[in-house]
């Protein structure tokens, strides 16, 4: 019971500080500009293609 | 002023520059030479046995790569007193921030495992057990660090860096002819023409040169180091000369590799060891012990990277300067990361190749991200005032990262699906 308490006090305490890292990190301090937001968006597109590759392969792994 | 008193004062000078150059070398020295970590050392010697002396030319060219892409990490850190983590958290917001932090804990920790791999091989040649090297291995990481002093912890991985030139008086035991080095080495050719295989050996050889650790790890130890701006020179020619010895090493891996096991398949460094033993005892041995201080220096430095950056997060003391109870989270972590890694290798049947081939390509997920990151960062001039890159090195380095992206790319995709280039 008191092990319990405690693990939900330092898990819920976690929870806590990752909550306020993503509050002081909320807005970006790099100034948005045209080639910064091409190369954020180039970098998602590039990221979303490598995990569809990795599933794939990840898949026709199983599969076989 | 006579020619001897001038001598003099230039000697005097030279001197006192070279006193200031060892007080504040470091992070470039021991990033670049830990960069020939375990995998780095399984490539050169594949390298060496598969094409001879061939390709040593382009290991040469790796020189300005390293140095363009590390140097950057020193300016950013020297001006923003910030490591890589929480300068993507700073600049980009949570989201990248996160996804920057989650891959490179989970990145660092698989290549950490990889360093056993190489070091428990290494040292299995000479009939050690693989639980003690872990033991060994986690005991001597955390007794340098518990001093609490950036200074000595440095120290002592610069002495693990000399180390790593054994390879030097092993390519001169071999005694390869000069004449075939020079003449095939430092030409540009692709030797039996340019085909899949060779493709493959070249991005190997481009994805041991720069890992996504090396950015976070150096930008950290600049931090922790307490490096200024006005250190930036001292830093860049820190940065330089360790590429100078990284590469130097690697090609003199290639020397021995290729002057005796030349046609031999090799796939891991403790095979070369082993095949080297079997035809010279002290060259093999000087092999493994570059391998397990090849492995030791990459435990080093990556257990140390992945815990600065998550002190840098979280907001917990992360300085090597701190005392443990000053700073318990960052050595708690530091060493939770190198004893579950060292675990793994002791696990019977753990699917260790199939970690050596995924690092490579949860690496490639990360270190385009930290590339492009460095790059906009090191443009922000609101920070970086006059240490923002300039256009020429926006076109030198933005070239550089591109290249490096679209080879570890194809490396990736050439791990994962074997057939792709033939």
């Amino acid at each position: 019971m008191h092990i319990a308490r405690l693990l939900r006090h330092a898990l819920s305490d976690q929870v806590a500080r990752v909550r306020a890292i993503n509050h002081r990190y909320a807005v970006p301090r790099l100034a948005m500009s045209p080639a910064v937001r091409f190369s954020l968006l180039a970098l998602r597109i590039y990221l979303v293609l490598l995990v569809v590759l990795l599933g794939y392969k990840f898949v026709t792994l199983v599969v076989h | 002023m006579n020619p001897i008193t001038s001598l003099y004062y230039g000697f005097r000078r030279n001197l006192k520059a070279f006193r200031l150059y060892l007080v504040l070398s470091g992070p470039g020295l021991v990033v670049m030479i830990a960069d020939n970590d375990a995998g780095g050392i399984t490539t050169y010697a594949a390298t060496g046995a598969r094409y001879g002396y061939h390709l040593i030319w382009f290991l040469l060219l790796l020189i300005p790569v390293a140095y363009y892409v590390q140097e950057m990490t020193v300016r950013l850190g020297a001006v923003t007193k910030r490591g890589h983590a929480e300068a993507i958290f700073d600049g980009f917001g949570a989201f990248w921030g996160w996804f920057s932090l989650i891959d490179l804990i989970f990145v660092d920790w698989l290549t950490l495992v990889t360093e056993f791999v190489g070091m428990t091989a290494a040292l299995a040649i000479f009939g050690v057990p693989a639980w003690a090297t872990v033991a060994g291995v986690c005991v001597l990481m955390g007794v340098m660090v518990v001093n609490g002093r950036y200074w000595t912890w440095e120290k002592i991985a610069m002495v693990f860096c000399v180390l790593n030139l054994i390879y030097i008086p092993g390519a001169f035991m071999v005694q390869p002819r000069v004449s075939d080095i020079l003449s095939q080495g430092l030409i540009p050719n692709f030797a039996g023409g340019f085909n899949g295989q060779l493709f493959f050996f070249l991005m190997a050889n481009i994805g041991t040169t720069i890992a996504p650790w090396m950015l976070f790890f150096q930008q950290s130890s600049v931090v922790d180091k307490g490096m200024k701006e006005k250190d930036i020179p001292w830093g860049r020619a820190d940065t330089l000369i360790g590429s100078v010895f990284t590469v130097v090493v690697a090609v003199f891996i290639v020397i021995v590799t290729g002057a005796v096991l030349g046609g031999v398949d090799i796939d891991d460094a403790a095979k070369a060891a082993s095949v080297l033993m079997a035809r010279d005892r002290w060259l093999g041995t000087f092999m493994a012990i570059g391998l397990f201080d090849a492995g030791l220096l990459g435990a080093i430095c990556i257990s140390l990277a992945s815990s600065w950056a998550f002190g840098e997060i979280f907001g917990w003391a992360h300085s090597l300067n701190n005392k443990i109870r000053e700073a318990p989270a960052f050595y708690v972590n530091y060493l939770l990361t190198l004893i579950t890694a060292g675990l793994v290798v002791l696990i019977p049947g753990a699917p260790l190749v199939l970690i050596t081939l995924f690092v490579q390509v949860v690496a490639v997920t990360l270190l385009p991200a930290a590339l492009v990151f460095l790059i906009l960062l090191l443009n922000d001039h609101r920070t970086m005032g006059e240490y923002a890159n300039t256009t020429a090195q926006n076109i030198v380095g933005g070239a550089i990262v591109g290249v490096i992206i679209a080879l570890s790319t194809l490396y990736a995709l050439s791990t994962l699906f074997p057939n792709l280039f033939g």
